[in-house]
């Protein structure tokens, strides 16, 4: 489990967006999303969620699609 | 691959740096036949592997001398250093000069830049105390390894001691040989501790030392062959250990960020340091204030946090460590909340809690108000750059002693 960041999807905003599944997959740099079981949408990789660089290409869909929280700004 | 200073001041004094009249003896007799053909005040030096790097000029690896039989008798006592498991490699018998002034140049390759950095100092000494105590006297500038060394960068650095005119240009030539010649040798590090300005105002290279790139071995075969150095040996002093070859597997293991060298000692204050230049100022600053380092081992690049969990699970892992203290002398782009998170995340899987287990964080990098978050929601003390290598060290030597 993740303890320092905590990574939200929004399946319905990320299904209805156009090729957005694809792109957070490939933009992410520590691997964070994969492929959902379901067309366009994304699973988060919960053993790679620590190491996200917090670099923001993921939060470039529309708002609210995806969301990363910092767990130590409880 | 370190070379004797002997064989350092072979090098510089072939590309033109010059320095102190003397020769290099194997055993008393030889080094009062060279206090007789000398004359005069004189030094002798141990020639060792594993001391000198923190300056050949400390008081138990060198002696002065003003006659044939004080060499003799120092000869005798300073082969009798435990060289980490060797004896000194013979004596050298050294002139004194009297200097006007004295300076340090240092050259190492910077791994989280990607280049070698250069140092100066209008003082003698290791350029990494130096740096600490008087940071304003350091003038440092990192240059490429892919094109010739510029004579202008040489020149800027010079200005930045304050120096002009003739004086200007003489530290000017010597500072652009000794980093030609660190090119050209594969070194990855080139030190003069104390580069001496004399009454006439030339340059003498007093104290120095140099490291070879192991891999450059067969490039550098004349070089190594005219030294004595064969093929298989790489003077380290020991083969490496169960626990240091773990730190090389972990760095090989995962392609972010860089586990520097990793070496085991036999202390108990257990180090996760972060590279960039001056982590050998750390285990000096622990030993200084009375820890005793398990290990010496460097973290950077932007490593991932997997990395920095590994490295610490070794770290705290290894018998007789209780606690870890995570420091970085310099300020580099390392992430601090990286490494941050890395380290409390590794000893968490250990089940243990971060507090009793960290005695300080001090890496000042990138991201460190994130970094500071986190250690703060962790309870473990975070210290920045305004707190001194030193006193961070002391902090954590009293926890850790009690
Ligand atoms: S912020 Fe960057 S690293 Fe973190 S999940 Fe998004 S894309 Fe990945």
């Amino acid at each position: 489990m993740a303890m320092f960041i905590r990574v939200d999807v929004n399946d319905e905003l990320v299904a209805a967006t156009d090729g957005l599944a694809a792109k957070l997959i490939e933009v992410c740099p520590v691997k964070i999303f994969k492929a959902g079981d379901d067309a366009g949408s994304v699973a988060v990789v919960e053993d790679n969620v620590d190491e996200c660089t917090l670099c923001d290409l993921c939060l470039q869909g529309p708002e609210g699609s995806v969301s990363i929280v910092k767990l130590y700004e409880d | 691959m370190r070379f004797y200073e002997f064989e350092t001041k072979t090098i510089l004094a072939r590309r033109g740096i010059p320095v102190p009249e003397g020769s290099r003896a194997a055993n008393a007799g030889e080094a009062a036949s060279a206090a007789r053909e000398l004359g005069g005040a004189l030094v002798v030096k141990a020639q060792l592997l594993v001391g000198s790097k923190a300056g050949a000029s400390r008081s138990d690896e060198s002696q002065a001398v003003d006659s044939p039989e004080q060499a003799a008798s120092a000869t005798e006592e300073l082969l009798k250093i435990d060289d980490g498991g060797r004896g000194p490699r013979g004596v050298l018998v050294e002139k004194v000069h009297a200097a006007t002034a004295e300076y340090s140049l240092s050259i190492s390759y910077d791994g989280t830049a990607k280049q070698p950095l250069l140092l100066a100092a209008d003082i003698a000494g290791n350029i990494e105390d130096i740096a600490e105590a008087h940071p304003d006297r350091v003038v440092s500038r990192h240059f490429s390894a892919l094109v010739p060394f510029s004579d202008y960068v040489a020149k800027e650095v010079a200005a930045g001691l304050g120096l002009n005119g003739s004086e200007l240009n003489r530290m000017a030539g010597v500072i652009a040989r000794l980093a030609r010649l660190f090119l050209d040798y594969d070194l990855t590090q080139a030190d003069i501790q104390t580069l001496a300005r004399l009454e006439d105002g030339s340059l003498l290279a007093v104290d120095c030392f140099s490291d070879m790139e192991v891999e450059a071995k067969y490039r550098q075969k004349e070089l190594l062959a005219e030294f004595g150095v064969g093929e298989e040996d790489t003077r380290s002093v020991r083969a490496p250990t169960a626990f240091e070859l773990a730190g090389k597997k972990i760095d090989d293991d995962d392609p972010r960020g860089i586990i520097g060298p990793v070496v085991e000692f036999s202390g108990n204050v257990g180090l996760v340091i972060g590279a960039g230049g001056g982590s050998l100022t750390l285990t000096d600053a622990v030993r200084k204030a009375g820890g005793d380092p398990a290990n010496y081992a460097a973290i950077g690049g932007n490593p991932s946090v997997a990395k920095a969990v590994a490295l610490t699970k070794l770290v705290l892992g290894k018998p007789g460590v209780d606690k870890i203290a995570v420091m970085s002398n310099v300020v580099s782009n390392t992430r601090a909340d990286l490494v941050a998170r890395g380290v409390i995340k590794g000893v968490i899987e250990m089940g243990f809690e971060p507090a009793d287990k960290i005695t300080i964080f001090r890496v000042p990098g990138a991201w460190e108000a994130d970094a500071v978050k986190i250690l703060n929601k962790y309870g473990v003390e975070y210290c920045d750059r305004s707190v001194s290598i030193s006193e961070a060290a002391k902090r954590a030597v009293d926890k850790i002693n009690g």
